[in-house]
């Protein structure tokens, strides 16, 4: 019989916090890029068919093709800052509450602005055609 | 003096013997991606519509083809450390983790070679 009072992990329980939001989100835009690479690899074979290959790619210039750009480069601008965050965290920097804060509200920041000028300078999309 | 827990000699558990090598090549591969995905961003924006010719004349240069297979397989690999990650961590079952993992290994591979055959075929105008 299993016993109700044992302890919960910390996940069921704690409310949630912009760090530990930034931490989930670390490992969800991970696998969010995982699939994208299967995705670039896939714009690299058609290339590598020919043109009339790359019409298949026509999908992304419709709306939820765009959305799913859209947050396939929000993913990556954000595992790159994150990712920067966690390599100072490894040299033993930036452990503090109030650092740890301050490093996350700067990821965002930092996320917004690339992707933002990204999507700025950007002319057109994979799937344009010749 | 022995560093082993009483509970994996009862059950007869060495070590997992993978040490620090998974947790040093996903530092390595991260800081590489920080420069290689960068420059990947701003090709994009540089090459300009993405369509068929100026995408291939991109790639064409032999500069660019070394650092984008650089780009793939090193992301293929962060990939392959932060995948297994995942499913060691929400994976219960040991059968499906196995199963997952031999999976992930596969998959991973085979768009590296794809990725990494499609960027030369492409570099050496085989493209047809």
């Amino acid at each position: 019989m299993a016993n109700d009072n044992r302890p919960l992990s910390p996940f069921y329980h704690y409310k949630p916090q912009l760090t530990s939001l930034l931490s989930f989100a670390h490992r969800l835009s991970g696998i969010a890029l995982s699939v994208s690479a299967a995705g670039l690899v896939y714009w690299l074979v058609l290339l590598a068919d020919g043109p009339q290959a790359l019409e298949s790619l026509e999908i992304l210039a419709t709306v939820p093709g765009q959305i799913v750009l859209a947050g396939v480069t929000l993913a990556f601008f954000y595992h790159l800052n994150n990712g920067i965050r966690h390599l100072f965290w490894d040299m033993g920097m930036g452990f503090e509450i109030g650092r740890t804060y301050l490093t996350g509200w700067l990821v965002l920041a930092a996320t917004l602005l690339m992707w933002i000028a990204f999507w700025a300078a950007v002319t057109d999309l994979p799937g344009g055609l010749p | 003096m022995s560093l082993r827990t009483p509970l994996g000699k009862v059950m007869g558990l060495g070590s997992a013997k993978g040490g620090t090598g998974h947790w040093w090549m996903q530092r390595v591969t991260a800081i590489a991606l920080i420069v290689l995905g960068l420059w990947f961003m701003i090709s994009l924006v540089a090459i300009g519509d993405l369509g068929y010719h100026s995408t291939i004349a991109w790639l064409a240069r032999p500069l660019n083809a070394v650092l984008l297979s650089s780009f793939v397989l090193t992301m293929l690999y962060h990939s392959k450390l932060g995948v297994q990650i995942v499913i060691e961590d929400y994976v219960g079952s040991p059968a499906w983790k196995v199963a997952g993992l031999l999976l992930s290994v596969f998959v991973h591979l085979l768009l590296a070679m794809a990725g990494v055959i499609a960027i030369l075929r492409i570099g050496a105008g085989g493209g047809s």
